[in-house]
């Protein structure tokens, strides 16, 4: 680890303030920041220790949407019961990541910026452009079991590897966002960028911006959701292949549809081209298995992970059997 | 107190490890000390053409860098022999010259003020590498495969005509079975304390071996025995991987008289996975003949494993073969490749691990074919005796092991065709195996101290690695000292005590023991001869022969009034304290073994004593050449697959084993499901990848090195036979760490085939093999 400087501010205002220099970072549960700091991948000179802001609350709108402070632990979250009750679909991604011991330090802001999990990224005396940019990626040609199979480049092909903006994909949550020229709302489809030519850029967040709140629209039919991961052991495990899914079924067919995956995209994948399928369609396994090929349809394997391409789908159409039901 | 042993009592040590009061290794703080962090290379083969150290060492705190251009000789360790230390990499000792023979090699050794500063500082070395081309992938590389020279010829077994039998055969079976690299994966690092005092050295290390650390230091940095202290009073865990020693105590003790200061140095969790060995990947081609009735008529069992360019390493998977079935005609080999990579070492059962898979899953393929029940299979080839060497078993009750576990498992219920079973959404399958491990024993001595305030002490020098040998020890001492547990200490992993077995091989339980009890029994029969030459004691003029030892008290047999306590009499004779020491000379390992008995370091007081401890000789007097000694056991496993995403479930887990008289229910059963866990990582989830361009290690922490989590738990059924061995030692138990995993996991990939008639037989066996 590189020596840093670490500095508590006690209010919004100088934690933003203060974030203006070069190589300096926020800090909140430090779950995925101080592993990689461990390891010299994130070599902050600087760290704002943000845990002493007001962003601990979770609070329903007037206008039926639901406001989470960045600073919400996953745990709590997981747990609320408005969460629990209306988007159980972000309850589950929440609860099926990681161990309890990490999504009680976790928090909803972090989890927007974790970072993958390739294991070139992670030692650093592998070439990785995301890492090192121009130094090569080692995966493509690598072992590349885990890694993307949406969303890639010739540069990168890491997996996005959080559960919880999956289910906020599908939810299309808005990010809140605050740095010193003020404050701004980022569509959640909008926050993650693909690789392409630059896999060092992995959000549209502005150097200083602090992620405030995360909000989540009123969407009634969200209670009917199910967020589904598949992996290879049972807990505490990345997901090979996940979805979320929001059906809104009506008399057997599908009037709205709001579906994403992950484990299989560089970024949280909101499967647009699936949920075209299933809009008006009728909620049944032929409807389902074509969305999943529709989803998938994108898809470039690479030598150690084709097999993702059917276990997305397979994936995809036991999550829309789970919520849609067969009429 | 002859109702001590079996009981299932809690853990001695175990108030103080949950309280955190059991100092491990890396717990050891020495004034003045300083830490150390390890350096390693970053290419595969080469050598190292520049190492600049200046940048690092100008990091404030920083108090010496070691390379191989300012570090001291070494001297080659005397002897192989794992009883008298093993180094693991012979042809490579730490830090002395410039070649790289494998990823992860040691290089440099930063040390600093804190640990922080020598982390960073290590990051700042810069090296400089010309490199060679590696050869690092076994499958591609068969053809530069050679018959090992370590071992000798029981690595190439042979009775009747295998080949001739296999062309005339009614039925014939023959596949190829793969297993991946494993690293051990203790929870606890490797670590290491070292202090010099003048020339008196002391270290902590985390080791299955203080004598075989001791031993290796003395001879590669030319010291006096006298002068070394190794010390591993608790350990996290070694799985084999503290068995041999590694570069990093050796590094720790050079540094320590470098920089004349205490040095600790622990391994972070990533330079495990390329610099305390692993288990070598095996291919392991399985040929089975029989006749129409399933009678085995030849047996076929090659292995090709890995070796480096710097020791020779045998992943002995065909051992357990050439017994395991009553069969005519068999053949085993095994094969080397070397490649550049750390050198595999012994893991969690080596050999018998990957073997019994290969060999078990084989016997299931061939009881599908024959349309047999699996169990029916095993009936009919059973072993009566060891075929190859022509002896008898020393005790074999693996057919009641096979009944008992059928029936816990409900086997009855199974149907027999593959795919044919159904719960809600998932394919039921049901599997099973045979379990089997060497029943090893080896020369160990130990010390007991019977003090006059009434409480006992053992001392031996081996070590308990969390498996529960300071509760079992303390069991049998206190059940030959007549004494509760609780006024007994056992006192273990300490280079100063009594030699006693490392902890390998599944054998402190059966060498450790006898010894223990034979001191314990010897201080008691000094106690004896005391109180009846005594004419104040109650017991003078009795015939020592009837007089026995119980709850701290001897007293004449038949009459618990007739005696005095041990406190009465040693406190009348003005004695603090009466002392015996036993060492037994016993050695069940195989003398054309690839691991003989440990050799040398003989206490001689100790053997001198032994002389005239009538224990000791009535144990050394059984001749065990004359058997075969190994544990049996049966295991069987539900589980559940959903069909879409190949996801599996062990749903139930249950091990019925035949591994002599169980000496602490509670631990025993601890182990074995220890091992099952293991078993169930072996056949579902572990395997560490290596990049395909440049040969290395790619998993490098858990996070991607999966080992099995408590989501992935079965429900667990182990049971035990327990009927002591008579032959293997007095107690006549035997050591249960190893065949835990030795059938579970081909019980798992039998019961995955009976559940999708998929057969899967390149582990472990993920779900994109299921989909």
């Amino acid at each position: 680890m590189e020596p840093f400087k670490l500095i508590h501010p006690n209010d919004q205002h100088t934690a933003i303030a203060s974030s203006g220099g070069a190589n300096v970072k926020f800090i909140a549960g430090g779950t995925n920041l101080v592993d990689l700091m461990k390891l010299d991948i994130e070599k902050p000179a600087q760290l704002v220790d943000i845990n002493s802001l007001k962003l601990q609350t979770i609070e329903t709108l007037s206008n039926g949407n639901v406001r989470i402070g960045a600073l919400v632990k996953n745990s709590d979250l997981a747990y609320h019961p408005v969460i629990m009750k209306n988007y159980p679909v972000l309850s589950e991604a929440l609860l099926s990541g990681a161990s309890p011991q990490i999504r009680n330090m976790a928090t909803v802001g972090g989890n927007l910026l974790q970072r993958t999990r390739c294991p070139y990224f992670y030692d650093t005396s592998f070439p990785c452009n995301k890492r090192v940019p121009g130094s090569g990626c080692s995966a493509i040609n690598g072992y590349n079991r885990m890694n993307a199979i949406l969303g890639t480049s010739s540069q990168c092909i890491a997996t996005h590897p959080s559960d919880m903006c999956v289910a906020m994909a599908a939810l299309g949550a808005i990010v809140h966002v605050e740095g010193l020229r003020g404050k701004r709302e980022i569509p959640f489809h909008e926050f993650h960028l693909l690789p392409g030519q630059t896999p060092q850029y992995e959000t549209t967040l502005k150097h200083g911006e602090l992620i405030t709140a995360v909000e989540i629209p009123a969407i009634p039919y969200a209670a009917k959701s199910h967020y589904l991961k598949v992996r290879d052991r049972h807990s505490y495990e990345f997901a090979l292949a996940s979805a979320a899914v929001i059906l809104n079924v009506v008399n057997g067919r599908i009037q709205t549809a709001r579906v994403a995956l992950g484990g299989v995209g560089t970024r949280p994948w909101r499967a647009v081209l699936a949920e075209k399928v299933l809009t008006g369609a009728l909620a049944n396994e032929q409807t389902y298995r074509t969305a999943a090929e529709a989803a998938l349809s994108e898809a470039k394997p690479h030598k150690d992970n084709a097999f993702k391409i059917e276990l997305a789908k397979r994936t995809l159409v036991r999550a829309l059997k789970t919520v849609g039901g067969m009429s | 107190m002859n109702d001590i042993l079996g009981k299932p009592i809690d853990r001695v040590d175990g108030k103080l490890k949950v309280s955190g009061g059991a100092t491990y290794s890396a717990e050891y703080f020495p004034k003045n000390m300083v830490y150390g962090v390890l350096v390693l290379s970053t290419i595969s083969k080469g050598r190292i053409r520049n190492i600049d150290t200046n940048q690092a060492e100008r990091v404030k705190g920083v108090v010496g860098i070691m390379t191989y251009k300012n570090s001291m000789s070494l001297h080659f360790p005397q002897g192989t022999d794992p009883g008298s230390g093993k180094y693991a990499e012979k042809d490579l000792l730490p830090l002395q010259n410039d070649r790289i023979y494998y990823d992860g090699q040691v290089i440099a050794a930063v040390m600093a003020e804190t640990f922080e500063k020598a982390e960073y500082a290590a990051k700042l070395v810069k090296v400089d590498y010309e490199t060679e081309s590696p050869i690092f992938d076994l499958k591609t590389n068969i053809s530069k495969s050679y018959k090992p020279s370590s071992g000798g010829s029981q690595l190439q077994l042979k009775r009747g005509d295998a080949d001739a039998a296999l062309q005339s055969a009614d039925v014939k079976m023959e596949q190829t079975y793969t297993t991946p690299v494993y690293h051990h994966n203790a929870m606890e690092p490797h670590a290491s304390v070292a202090e010099w005092n003048g020339d008196q050295l002391m270290v902590y290390d985390a080791t299955q071996a203080v004598s075989g650390v001791k031993s290796l230091l003395v001879s590669m940095l030319g010291l006096l025995p006298e002068k070394v202290k190794v010390v591993s009073l608790f350990i996290g865990g070694g799985f084999g991987s503290k068995g041999f020693t590694w570069p990093n105590p050796i590094v720790t003790v050079m540094a320590a008289k470098m920089v004349k200061r205490p040095v600790k140095l622990v391994l972070s969790r990533q330079q495990m996975f390329t610099t305390a060995g692993r288990r070598s990947e095996t291919i392991q081609k399985i040929a089975l003949a029989s006749n129409s009735s399933g009678k085995l008529t030849a047996i076929k069992h090659d292995t090709i494993s890995e070796s480096s360019f710097v020791d020779e390493f045998v992943e002995t998977a065909g051992l357990a073969t050439s017994m395991l079935y009553s069969c005519p005609n068999v053949e085993i080999s095994h094969s080397l490749v070397r490649l550049n990579k750390v050198t595999p070492c012994p893991t969690r059962a080596p050999g018998e691990a990957p073997g019994t898979y290969a060999i078990e899953a084989a016997m299931d393929e061939l009881a599908y074919q024959l349309k047999m029940d699996p169990i029916q299979l095993r009936l009919v080839n059973y072993a009566e005796m060891d075929e190859q060497r022509q002896k008898k078993f020393s005790s074999k009750n693996l057919k009641e092991c096979y009944q008992r576990g059928a029936d816990a498992i409900g086997w009855s219920q199974r149907s027999p065709e593959p795919k044919s079973m159904r719960e809600g959404n998932y394919l039921v399958g049901y599997g099973m195996a045979t379990a089997t491990y060497l029943a090893n024993r080896v020369a160990s001595a130990a010390k007991a101290t019977l003090y006059a305030d009434g409480h006992a002490e053992i001392l031996s020098a081996t070590q308990d690695i969390g498996t529960g040998t300071y509760t079992i020890m303390t069991q049998i001492a206190a059940e030959a000292l007549g004494l509760p547990v609780d006024r007994v200490t056992v006192k273990l992993g300490d280079s100063d005590y009594p030699r006693a077995a490392n902890s390998g091989g599944s054998q402190v339980t059966a060498s450790v023991g006898p010894p223990i009890r034979a001191a314990a029994l010897g201080v008691i029969a000094k106690l004896i001869s005391l109180a009846v030459s005594d004419t104040a004691s109650p017991l003078h003029g009795h015939k020592e022969e009837d007089i026995i030892a119980d709850n701290g008290r001897i007293y004449v047999k038949n009459h618990t009034d007739r005696g005095e306590s041990y406190t009465e009499l040693l406190n009348r004779k003005g004695l603090q304290k009466l002392e015996a020491q036993a060492k037994t000379n016993v050695s069940t390992r195989d003398p054309q073994g690839a691991n003989p008995a440990p050799t040398g370091g003989v206490d001689a007081a100790a053997e001198e004593e032994s002389k005239t401890n009538p224990a000791v000789q009535e144990d050394q007097n059984v001749d065990r050449k004359l058997y075969s000694f190994h544990s049996f056991g049966a295991q069987f496993v539900k589980v559940l697959v959903d069909p879409d995403l190949g996801t599996v479930k062990v749903d139930k887990a249950v091990a019925v084993m035949d591994v002599g008289k169980i000496l602490n229910l509670k631990t025993a059963k601890s182990q074995i499901m220890g091992g099952m866990i293991f078993g169930i990582g072996m056949a579902l989830l572990e395997g560490t990848a290596y990049d395909p361009n440049n040969g290395r290690v790619v998993t490098r922490d858990l996070a991607q090195y999966l080992v099995p989590v408590n989501a992935d738990m079965p429900q667990f059924d182990i049971q035990f036979i327990d009927k002591p061995d008579p032959y293997i030692s007095p107690i006549g138990a035997k050591g249960i760490g190893e065949i835990g995993i030795t059938g579970m996991t081909a019980a798992v990939v039998n019961a995955i085939y009976h559940a999708t008639g998929k057969r899967v037989r390149d582990l472990p066996v993920t779900l994109d093999k299921l989909i």
